[in-house]
């Protein structure tokens, strides 16, 4: 994401990854609260309240194939730092499968919440509204890595230039990391 | 304007991809093809993104994605206001006018309210009627309170007072703008369709089973807080990285510091609001049981979401008033800023202390009883750091050279009508006797005594004191004093008898009340009327002062911070060359202090 001559202009005097890495930490830390807020619903409504037909091992499996794809998508990053297209392209990849497959056990396993625990229900409601806020942001995410990948077949981005590897892998960790909590506070309380 | 046109074209196609999605889903599922509030909802949300990539996201940003050339901003003449600029400045006059636009005509729905509460008895309207009147005048005027100061004054001051040339991210801002209009078009078609009569707090259960108005009030809100989200992240990056050598923290102005703990509010609070709008959206079109009690919801829990956004906005209201007076006390009393510092610690304390205050809006709503202590003690806490900036503004004011212009009248006009909003606000943080006024006039009052007699007369203040900075020329002193004693004894004729009313049992949101109040009320009402045409005024010596007042020079009211120090407009980069700040800004009344900083060829001398 090249800028514009007059944002160019602007910020002649400062370095642009500076002002890019504080107002994407903020950009997470600000989207982040939006699942505090969806978290702290669920224990309002719901208390530590789960149905039997959760399956176990499907929210297991799940969440070791997101916590793979954040080792892969930190290899990419790491990978174009140093310079490795061919690291690069190849983790990226990788983590656009994993995200898939992780949407993919998603529908698979509400379309089982579907005949149990249905939205209009207490638990459905919860369930349905923390599941599918962070699957939108996973396919928001598989999307962005998507753009990375063609870019970086493309030749866009180097060991000196690569602040949107960085930062889509960021985003990828932040989803990851909210993941845990929505896991936690779904699977296993 | 071909912006505009541009930018509904783009918003209409939109609006037809989102309903007609929904439409091939549902025919697939053997459901009729249009359902009313699901296809609304569905469209808007993909209108609001089409209408953003219409106005100039495509044009200035988006095509470089697809390798395509960008085109060309226009960086001069009128039409820039109509177009999508990126420019601090042109946003920044971008916001001041659409939400003073807005403002004058939730004040003109206030005068409809005050027609008809002037007589006991229904006179001019049925009740459904003046309750969505009085629900728009309060959603609208929130909107306002929320975003102009930070919007405008945020925008257009604070890169140039921390000596930058833009903002941190200059097309982001303009996109945080152009997500207004879609707010307007919204409340627009509410009010076309069905209107709503929630208030502007929009809770459920009434707002799940409400008519189709509502769902516009949840999308307004919902967009408002994307633009207030993006806005605030990017004004802490420019407060943190873009600030012009020697400028430390310890010297920032004390409106860049209001700013900045306004931001903090705003960026982490805002997706509490937004997810309240979420939930009601997801239970009236998706089928879900957030709020619906027989099916495992609970109504309250939009009561905590809700509030614990919107308690923090009346702070995101009142800061950086806060901000605008303290900075207009010291250069009009030639002081240095009494106990800088601690002027500080008291709005971050603000910030801080917001997060743990909601509940105090639900002692009556039937939440945990025991509960309702300690976010009593906390919400008192609250006037200790609020106490801190009062002291910080009589305390530069005590033997200064007072010099009476109008932004300072404005500014004498917050300290005083924000003692009273604040002193009211320890009895409703009081349990007991919230239990007494909950849903009076007395909290009505209280509540205008805050946000107008504080924020907008801190907006007034602020609009009087750059005024001559943003246009070039001089608004009419005389006619400036007229308004804010119009204004001024206007306001506090108005609502200091609601208080009175208030505790004598008139409740707030309905059109009727008993025919005892009837004398006060009739008072009450012609003093709004008073009011509200002191506001022609206004706009009569902005409008020709901006035409054709006298040249005001750079720098007319001899004060030293840094956006005084350049032309006025100041030009397209702010500076002609990069600034140096040398000390703290308030150096007024000390032997051989230096100045603030150094601009222009000096700057760049070494």
């Amino acid at each position: 994401m090249s800028a514009s001559t007059h944002e160019q202009a602007a910020h002649g005097r400062y370095d642009q990854v500076t002002i890019d890495r504080t107002g994407f930490w903020l950009f997470l830390f600000s989207e982040s609260m939006l699942f505090l807020g969806l978290l702290a619903s669920r224990f309002y409504l719901q208390g530590t309240f789960r149905p039997e037909e959760l399956s176990q091992t499907l929210g297991l499996a799940i969440t070791m194939v997101l916590l793979v794809s954040s080792v892969t998508a930190y290899r990419a990053e790491t990978a174009i730092a140093h310079g490795d297209q061919t690291a690069f392209l190849n983790n990226t990849l990788a983590t656009i499968g994993l995200g898939v497959v992780f949407l993919g056990g998603v529908g698979y396993e509400w379309s089982q919440a579907f005949q149990h625990f249905p939205p209009n229900t207490g638990f459905g409601t919860v369930f349905f509204s923390l599941t599918g806020l962070h699957a939108l942001h996973v396919l928001s995410g598989v999307v962005l890595l998507g753009l990375l990948y063609r870019n970086g077949r493309l030749g866009k981005y180097s060991a000196e230039d690569h602040w949107s590897p960085e930062a889509i892998v960021k985003y990828w960790h932040m989803v990851d990391v909210v993941w845990v909590f929505v896991y936690m506070a779904l699977y296993l309380v | 304007m071909k912006t505009i046109s541009k930018g509904l074209v783009w918003g209409a196609i939109g609006f037809v991809i989102g309903a007609g999605l929904l439409a091939v889903i549902r025919l697939l599922l053997g459901l009729s093809a249009w359902a009313a509030e699901p296809s609304i909802t569905l469209g808007s949300l993909t209108a609001v993104p089409a209408w953003l990539l219409g106005v100039g996201v495509w044009d200035y940003w988006a095509r470089e994605w697809f390798n395509l050339p960008l085109k060309k901003y226009e960086d001069t003449g009128w039409r820039r206001y109509f177009s999508f600029s990126a420019d601090h400045k042109v946003i920044g006059i971008q916001y001041l006018v659409t939400l003073m636009s807005l403002f004058l005509i939730a004040g003109l729905l206030a005068m409809f309210i005050r027609l008809e509460l002037m007589q006991p008895g229904r006179d001019y309207m049925d009740s459904a009627t003046y309750n969505n009147i009085m629900s728009l005048h309060g959603t609208l005027m929130v909107f306002v309170g929320v975003a102009t100061i930070m919007g405008a004054f945020g925008n257009y001051v604070v890169p140039i007072m921390i000596g930058a040339e833009d903002m941190a991210y200059p097309r982001l801002n303009a996109l945080s703008y152009w997500f207004l209009p879609p707010v307007a078009i919204f409340l627009l078609a509410s009010a076309l369709t069905s209107g709503f009569d929630t208030g502007w707090t929009g809770y459920p259960p009434l707002a799940s089973v409400n008519r189709m108005g509502q769902i516009f009030y949840n999308l307004a809100f919902f967009t408002v807080g994307f633009s207030s989200i993006l806005g605030a992240i990017n004004l802490i990056t420019t407060i943190i990285t873009l600030r012009a050598p020697g400028l430390s923290w310890g010297r920032l102005p004390v409106f860049v510091w209001s700013i900045l703990g306004t931001a903090i509010i705003s960026f982490l609070f805002t997706q509490f609001v937004a997810l309240a709008m979420l939930m009601n959206l997801a239970d009236r079109v998706g089928g879900f049981s957030f709020f619906d009690a027989a099916n495992g919801g609970n109504p309250l829990l939009y009561q905590h979401v809700f509030w614990f956004y919107s308690h923090p906005a009346v702070y995101v209201m009142i800061l950086p008033a806060f901000g605008i007076i303290l900075e207009i006390i010291a250069h009009f009393s030639r002081k240095p800023l009494f106990e800088y510092n601690w002027a500080v610690f008291g709005m971050m304390g603000v910030v801080v202390l917001s997060a743990l205050v909601w509940a105090h809006h639900m002692f009556t709503s039937g939440m945990n009883g025991p509960l309702r202590v300690p976010f009593m003690i906390t919400t008192e806490l609250i006037s200790v750091p609020t106490g801190l900036v009062f002291l910080s503004a009589l305390g530069t004011m005590w033997r200064g050279k007072m010099n009476l212009k109008t932004p300072m009248l404005f500014a004498l006009g917050v300290v005083f009508n924000f003692l009273i909003g604040g002193i009211t606000g320890v009895f409703l943080s009081d349990v007991p006797v919230d239990m007494h006024v909950q849903d009076t006039f007395f909290v009505v009052a209280h509540f205008h005594y805050t946000i107008v007699g504080g924020g907008i007369f801190g907006l007034f203040a602020g609009i009087y004191y750059w005024f001559p900075k943003m246009t070039g020329r001089m608004y009419n002193e005389r006619q400036g004093q007229i308004q804010f004693w119009w204004m001024f004894l206007g306001f506090n004729i108005t609502f200091l008898p609601m208080f009175w009313l208030g505790i004598n049992g008139m409740n707030r949101r309905v059109a009727d009340y008993v025919p005892e109040l009837g004398g006060v009320n009739l008072f009450v009402s012609m003093a709004s009327f008073v009011l509200g045409a002191g506001f022609l005024l206004f706009v009569y010596n902005m409008v020709v002062s901006w035409v054709r007042g006298p040249k005001a020079g750079p720098n007319p009211w001899g004060a030293t911070t840094l956006e005084w120090m350049t032309s006025s407009p100041p030009p397209l980069e702010n500076f002609t060359h990069p600034p140096r700040v040398l000390a703290d800004p308030y150096g007024y009344g000390e032997k051989d202090a230096p100045a603030h900083a150094v601009v222009g060829a000096e700057a760049a001398a070494d």
